[in-house]
């Protein structure tokens, strides 16, 4: 149809300018039935907020830390490992398919702790990945290729945007399952376990480690022991995404309670894991995915064939990021360090919330506003409607996306007062 | 019961299975001719004078962050990178319908280049579209390809071993007889592993069947700079084919080029017919990017970007550039007379014909594992060695290994 319109048009403007029938070698060209791709709803946002004038305005949109002053923010333990690493001044030879040794040692030495049986008896296999995208996606390959289970990935409803499509290109199908309560803003625990309950079995359920994005509600560890039961009952492959490992309660070992829960219990995860966030690198990408299998020589068939699936993609992974990371996992000065800082970024989103509930109570906001507070990691689920949403950005120019999701890492102890403010104004 | 019981052992990648032999070997002459990295005459990995230079400056810039690129990628180093391989003053620049995707290194250029193919090319999600590949191609050719979802990897006539050269017969036959909007991946230059490329008019006559026969080309660029020493020189292909009108992609690596190899710098380059198109292309493959890695990591594109963007560094560039050519080009020579001298039987001078990393030596599967086994000097199976693991300190035991390889063993 559009075709034939464009015919029209191109005879029409012929007629007026020669020149014009240019256009008519659209049609030749190998692209012209590529449809416009949708804007990223998310990066939208951003470009929204940078067009707006408005000297208050917010962007409440894309999960990157920022600091009190609304600047990105750079770790001290980052800068010196870099100067670390610059001295050294190391060869730039490709690293093996499965990234960086000494990183993918430490990287999963943090998510399951340094006495984990499993690291003991060598029965996992971890690889560097390209950031927590690239490990969902070499994971969902994985999948795809050799799990002999039903190729459904099950995701709690809501999860982040982009795992559907990510499992989808990887060869695998999305289910969803129960997860967030609109009315409470909090976990669905009971439609939760109903709906896992009814999964078939040796399905693949997701899991958000800590810190869900978005609705930052996290299961009580009572209630992450009876989803583990009833994950174990229904003999489904548990994959966890962790991306906010230190980033959620300022301690890794808290934020990590789950993932080393369900191996204690004899699930055999598979892990992804994201650097992006705790320790700033978004941009270097730094991940890593891990495999935990029954054995060792599991192991090693396990990593022979994710090797085979990521050669074709990128070959081996940049090094960059990786010995950041590495050199501060394993450099106890920089570690501590590193706890530090990533448990001050913590804090600082948690002194948020508080301050942000605090001034929703001073502008007199009838609304119960608990869940601010109760909701953990970089995103609140605020409850805030579509048309509300709208509000916001059009009369106080704060940007966040249409579900009321918000990034708190964008919000500055200069900057809640007016967000208070605003959201009061349009719920009242 | 394991779901993962089943999961078989899969065969190394024969390249770096090559190298960790290599390393195990506690051989005193031991060389190494497998993997295509440079080295220099000290048999060590070399990081461009340049690169350091630049490196440095990066750390010291105050002004940088780590946080995330575009999906798309860092636009200075894209649209540096694109005028590399076209020529600053190229008309398809100028006429505003060239774009580019930063990616991880070439691979990840091919990838995202057949990831995009499989879904949009040729009729919608058309996956039985033919890919072409030489024969011998990089043997992660047919994996790119296949994973990305094409049904059909079929060769194409390209080394000829009796008279060790271009098949130019064999390869325009399969021009002619391929189905029309078939891919066909093309070496820019350098073959890899041949070192064989195709003279200028080999290249006319090439682009004349393929614009008959509406097959798509899609470039593979890695080694730009590298083969002749001159970054125009190596280009002409691609820019011939864009001078005729092609639309084509260009993926391309500055792992070479630039030495940068385990920062995964990488551009696929979109020659479009027009802006329009153009802008609709790139937004599909940012949904590709997206599910693949989300967005490429900054250190070796600012690295490069930075380079390429100012005059002196620039410059700095091409004298780097120049000098692991102009070595290549030594140790080619070198090995050729060497040989000569040796009266190894057979004819040599496709040592020095052939451009580039690598030589397609012609010698025999049994011939290479005589060198492995009995000499410690390490080449891929296909009897394809990495030029630049030639030094002036192992060149005379080179030769003197192969002669021995061709005189014992038949």
């Amino acid at each position: 149809m559009a075709l034939l319109k464009s015919n029209k048009v191109i005879f029409c403007l012929g007629n007026i300018s020669p020149s014009l029938g240019v256009l008519s070698t659209r049609n030749s060209s190998w692209w012209g039935g590529v449809q416009m791709g949708p804007p990223d709803p998310i990066l939208g946002v951003t470009e929204a907020f940078k067009r707006d004038t408005n000297p208050k305005k917010m962007n409440l949109g894309v999960g990157a830390y920022r600091d009190d002053q609304g600047k990105p923010f750079v770790l001290s333990c980052v800068r010196k490992a870099e100067s670390l690493i610059a001295a050294k001044q190391l060869d730039k030879e490709y690293l093996a398919i499965g990234g960086l040794g000494e990183f993918t040692k430490a990287c999963a030495q943090l998510a399951l702790g340094a006495d984990s049986e499993v690291l003991k008896s060598g029965r996992s296999i971890t690889v560097q990945t390209i950031s927590g995208t690239g490990s969902l996606r070499i994971g969902g390959n994985f999948l795809a290729r050799f799990h002999a289970g039903p190729h459904d990935v099950y995701l709690p409803k809501p999860s982040w945007g982009n795992h559907t499509p990510i499992f989808r290109d990887a060869g695998m199908q999305l289910k969803a399952y129960r997860y967030y309560d609109p009315s409470t803003c909090g976990f669905d625990f009971n439609g939760a376990l109903g709906d896992i309950s009814k999964i078939p079995e040796k399905s693949v359920i997701l899991l958000h480690a800590c810190a869900h994005n978005p609705t930052g509600v996290d299961p009580r560890p009572e209630q992450w022991k009876e989803i583990a039961q009833v994950v174990k009952k229904r003999n489904l492959l548990p994959f966890f995404d962790m991306a906010y490992q230190g980033f959620a309660s300022g301690d890794i070992d808290r934020d990590a309670w789950a993932v080393r829960y369900f191996i204690e219990q004899g699930h055999n995860i598979v892990l992804s894991q994201s650097f992006a966030k705790n320790m700033g690198l978004y941009g270097e990408r730094v991940g890593g995915f891990t495999v935990v299998c029954s054995d060792a020589e599991e192991a090693k068939r396990v990593e022979s064939q994710i090797k085979i699936l990521i050669r074709p993609i990128y070959s081996n992974p940049p090094v960059n990021g990786a010995r950041i990371a590495s050199t501060i996992l394993n450099t106890p000065e920089l570690y501590s360090v590193w706890l530090k800082e990533v448990d001050s970024m913590a804090k600082r989103i948690i002194t948020m919330r508080e301050q942000l509930v605090e001034g929703l109570k001073k502008h007199g906001s009838s609304h119960n506003w608990q869940h601010v507070i109760d909701q953990i990691g970089m995103f609140c689920f605020t409850g805030l409607k579509p048309e509300q949403v709208e509000r916001l950005t059009k009369e106080f120019s704060v940007y966040m996306t249409k579900d009321g999701r918000i990034s708190m890492a964008g919000v500055t102890s200069g900057n809640v007062g007016y967000l208070a403010e605003a959201i009061h104004a349009v719920t009242k | 019961m394991s779901v993962f019981g089943e999961v078989p052992q899969a065969p190394p990648v024969a390249v770096f299975k090559l190298t960790a032999d290599f390393r195990e070997d506690s051989h005193p002459q031991k060389v190494n001719l497998g993997v295509g990295a440079y080295r220099t005459d000290d048999c060590q990995p070399w990081v461009l004078p340049v690169v350091k230079k630049v490196e440095r400056l990066i750390v010291e810039d105050g002004s940088l962050n780590h946080e995330y690129l575009p999906i798309l990628g860092l636009p200075e180093f894209r649209s540096a990178a694109s005028k590399v391989a076209l020529g600053d003053d190229n008309a398809a620049i100028q006429e505003g319908r060239v774009g580019a995707v930063q990616c991880l290194g070439g691979t990840g250029a091919l990838r995202i280049g057949a990831d995009f193919l499989r879904r949009w090319y040729n009729g919608v999600n058309n996956t039985a579209t033919p890919v072409y590949v030489s024969a011998p191609t990089w043997e992660n050719h047919n994996g790119v390809f296949t994973d990305a979802g094409f049904k059909e990897i079929r060769p194409y006539h390209y080394w000829d071993a009796a008279k060790r050269g271009l098949d130019l017969a064999g390869l325009l036959d399969d021009l002619e007889k391929a189905p029309e909007h078939s891919v066909f991946v093309l070496h820019a230059c350098a073959h890899n592993p041949t070192g064989t490329d195709p003279t200028q008019e080999e290249w006319k006559t090439i682009a004349e069947i393929m614009k008959r026969r509406k097959l798509f080309a899609f470039f593979d660029s890695a080694y730009q700079g590298f083969a002749s020493g001159d970054l125009d020189k190596d280009a002409w292909a691609i820019r011939f084919f864009v001078s005729e009108g092609f639309e084509l992609f260009i993926a391309q690596s500055f792992s070479k080029n630039f030495g940068l190899y385990n920062e995964r710098v990488g551009n696929l380059t979109v020659v479009a017919k027009d802006g329009e198109s153009l802008t609709r292309t790139l937004s599909q493959m940012e949904k590709i990017v997206r599910t693949t890695w989300s967005n490429p990591p900054s250190q070796g594109a600012r690295v490069v970007s930075r380079t390429l963007n100012s005059p002196e560094l620039f410059a700095e560039w091409k004298g780097n550039v120049k000098t692991m050519a102009d070595r290549v080009l030594l140790m080619r020579s070198q090995l050729r007379s060497k040989l000569e001298a040796l009266g190894t039987p057979g004819t040599w001078d496709h040592i020095t014909q052939q451009i580039g990393m690598f030589s397609f030596t012609g010698l025999n599967p049994k011939q290479v594992e005589y060198l492995i086994k009995e000499k410690h000097v390490y080449l891929m199976a296909s009897g394809r060695i990495n030029m630049c693991g030639l030094t002036t300190k192992n060149i005379d035991y080179i030769a003197q290994s192969i002669h021995e390889a061709v005189t014992k063993v038949q």
